[in-house]
């Protein structure tokens, strides 16, 4: 009557249990206007609050922060066993390596930028099980919008090392033929989009094309700890304010991260929403190769962190409990997979980058007619001046 | 095999100019050595000092910036005067606008000059009409954007930008670009002490490698006000930034061919030194204007239209742009053949003469 809008019938509260099905259950709001909500009737359409004739603030701070799911102990251990995915031995030591050959990967080509053998790096250290353990979730067509950090996603579907590698060397082979900085990997066939150093971009977008994904919490945006981007109770807290369900997970337990993971899609997928996971994790490492992270924070306090949490550790150690790794293994992967790592480094590095009119293309889809003019430009400049540009033999010809 | 790469990061590590010294004007005193970064965080260091309203904001400058341009500055002064904003150019610039509209001197960081789109909104459709829109009852004069600029090497898409002629084309607005250290102070301080919004480009190349003897006093360089750093007769050279050396080295290539060259310094691109430019030209009758940017629609384009107006009848050759290529600017292993190199900009001279 106030606004003029319709009477919208209240409707109770419904419960849901942790896949998403209604259940019918007594009504969760505040027990004191419960006498006036039948009598609510004035509302703006949408809100479905009671009618309240106490003036009371909410205090976030007061709000129970949201509890973070984990089924892997940091010892190895699964509290809940009934939690345990259903993984044969072979799908639990695809995970590993998946995880282990990615921070060798990280630990080779980061010495690679500090020998000047690459521009610039950046490690996926001490977040591997939140992208192997949400990669494993998802169905292979999935379409993923990835940030810079992402990387063991592209490692669990497939992404060869050569790919990688290939990439960061910017030569003729990689993905982007060298427009990029390193670490901006793509994939079509794996649908991963391309990477750009821009960060958040990526949800609008996703948005667009799916309706489930997931934001990392490593603590770090550069020097930014994550108390100081979000006031509230992280990033989690914020999904209810957008009408999303949201879940809060342990980012280092990679089991954790799969069930999440696997139960949000197929919410996504049965019931169309939109599903929020928080993944508390750790950037164990540098921002990048461009940083040096003890400026900001204590090395020791992260390294005592990533000692105890590291999802790397927590994961061998199951696997050992459950008997499908041991020492032996581990030992003969660790040089394999180090030698994997070296040989295709030493390959990607022998190898030429694309043809210097790579530059013009995919501006638009075709090359416009100023580009065409400009091309011919420059490669009649460079004809005329090959003396004064010594790098051109380490580019293919065209 | 680790040679032929190791060879070629030499090479690319390598920067495309040789920084060039000024010498400090003796009149402003004592000076110290100071490289483009610690000139700019001496700027803020006075500001801060010198302006109790004075504030230092953007992310990860608390513990110095990624550049070390506001390193020790949060110690000095004060977590609430120099402090952490989070990841969000808009909210960054939209705040900054706050606090200027309020009467605090306030000095925005945005991290990287390729990341300032998201706040293109605040600075475009707030910022910049803020006085205009008010009848002159608000304004943010007060606030300074700072951003680093320009190709490092190896930025690519996302670390090299040179976005100055996106602003040039919005009213309202200061873009100031410095050569080096002397001059980075004396702008960025005019900016800062500027009645108007400005946004200051800090060529990221010359952070370290741009070292000179500072005057260590407060000094301002007045905006709007082109330098002629070296007088010739045939040709009008103009440019800003880094780019400054790398014409100087051109200007030294041409010599050994009698071609007496005037290099200009814009310093600032909008509002623009119309007069020393023109008045350039009118000796010279050539002009050649060169930049990083993508040549269509950069400033070259605008500077070039204005002087074919004001000297058409003394041009003696058409006016030459050197710029980058309209390809996204920088794509990564194809730098040194996408910049506007001492060697095109020496076929551009040549253009010029035997036209």
């Amino acid at each position: 009557m106030l606004y003029g809008t319709p009477l919208v019938p209240y409707k109770h509260c419904v419960k849901h249990d942790k896949f998403g099905k209604r259940c019918q259950g007594t009504t969760t709001t505040n027990t004191s206007s419960d006498q006036s909500s039948h009598k609510m009737m004035f509302n703006s359409g949408h809100i479905k609050g009671p009618i309240s004739h106490q003036l009371k603030f909410i205090y976030p701070e007061d709000q129970p922060a949201i509890p973070i799911y984990r089924v892997l102990e940091p010892e190895g251990h699964v509290i809940n066993e009934s939690e345990t995915p259903e993984f044969t031995d072979e799908h639990i030591i695809k995970l590993y390596k998946d995880m282990t050959l990615l921070n060798v990967m990280d630990q080779v080509l980061y010495e690679s930028q500090r020998q000047g053998r690459i521009s610039f790096y950046m490690t996926n250290t001490g977040e591997e099980a939140t992208h192997v353990g949400s990669a494993a979730a998802l169905n292979p067509k999935d379409l993923i919008y990835g940030q810079y950090r992402e990387a063991g996603v592209l490692m669990y579907r497939g992404f060869k090392l050569h790919e990688f590698i290939d990439q960061c060397f910017g030569n003729a082979h990689a993905s982007c033929k060298g427009i990029q900085m390193p670490i901006h990997y793509g994939s079509r066939n794996l649908n991963f989009v391309t990477i750009s150093s821009t960060v958040a971009t990526q949800m609008p977008q996703a948005v667009g094309s799916a309706y489930a994904f997931k934001r990392r919490n490593n603590g770090y945006a550069i020097s930014t700890s994550t108390i100081e981007q979000y006031r509230g109770d992280g990033i989690a807290s914020r999904a209810p304010g957008y009408g999303m369900i949201t879940i809060r997970v342990d980012g280092n337990d990679l089991f954790a991260v799969y069930n999440a993971t696997k139960a949000a899609r197929e919410l996504t997928v049965n019931k169309s929403r939109p599903v929020l996971i928080e993944a508390m994790t750790l950037r164990v490492g540098h921002h990048s190769t461009s940083d040096d992270s003890s400026a900001y924070r204590s090395i020791d306090d992260i390294r005592s962190r990533d000692q105890k949490y590291n999802p790397i550790v927590r994961f061998r150690k199951y696997m050992y409990k459950r008997g499908c790794w041991d020492a032996e293994k581990e030992e003969n992967w660790t040089k394999e997979s180090q030698r994997m790592v070296m040989q295709e480094v030493k390959q990607s590095e022998k190898m030429k980058r694309a043809p210097i009119s790579t530059m013009f293309e995919n501006v638009f889809d075709k090359i416009e007619p100023h580009l065409q003019r400009q091309m011919k430009e420059m490669n009649d400049h460079i004809r005329q001046n090959h003396d004064h540009y010594p790098t051109l033999s380490f580019y293919e010809q065209r | 095999m680790l040679g032929a790469s190791k060879e070629l990061c030499g090479i690319r590590r390598l920067a495309h100019f040789t920084f060039v010294k000024d010498q400090p004007d003796p009149s402003l005193g004592q000076t110290k050595e100071m490289n483009l970064c610690q000139a700019i965080q001496n700027a803020m260091d006075l500001t801060l000092a010198n302006d109790h309203t004075a504030i230092v904001f953007g992310e990860d400058v608390a513990f110095g910036g990624v550049f070390r341009c506001t390193v020790d500055l949060r110690q000095k002064y004060g977590a609430d005067r120099v402090f952490n904003t989070p990841l969000s150019e808009q909210g960054i610039v939209g705040f900054g606008i706050g606090t200027a509209v309020s009467g605090a001197t306030t000095i925005a960081e945005i991290q990287f000059a390729d990341y300032i789109f998201p706040a293109y909104d605040q600075i475009v459709n707030e910022a910049a009409k803020y006085r205009y829109r008010s009848g002159n009852l608000f304004d943010c004069g007060r606030l300074t954007i700072r951003a680093p600029w320009g190709a490092v090497g190896h930025g690519a898409l996302y670390h090299s930008q040179s976005p100055e002629a996106q602003f040039l084309h919005t009213p309202g607005i200061k873009v100031v670009i410095p050569r080096s250290a002397i001059q980075a102070k004396g702008l960025l301080l005019s900016c800062i002490k500027d009645n108007n919004p400005c946004i200051f480009f800090e060529p990221k190349i010359l952070y370290r490698s741009a070292k000179e003897d500072v005057p260590i006093k407060d000094y301002t360089i007045p905006l709007s006000k082109a330098e002629v750093l070296i007088e010739g007769t045939d040709i009008t050279m103009v440019t800003w930034g880094t780019q400054v050396h790398v014409l100087r080295e051109v200007i030294q290539m041409v010599a050994k061919e009698n071609i007496s060259c005037e290099l200009i310094d814009l310093r600032t691109i909008v509002p623009w030194d119309v007069d020393t430019v023109c008045k350039s030209v009118v000796k010279t009758g050539k002009l050649l204007i060169s930049h990083e940017a993508p040549i269509t629609g950069g400033v070259g384009a605008e500077i070039a239209a204005t002087v074919m107006k004001e000297c058409f009848l003394n041009l003696e050759a058409p006016i030459e742009r050197v710029c980058g290529y309209d390809v996204h600017p920088i794509p990564h292993t194809f730098e040194a053949f996408y910049i506007p190199s001492k060697w095109r900009c020496f076929d551009g001279v040549k253009r010029l003469m035997n036209y």
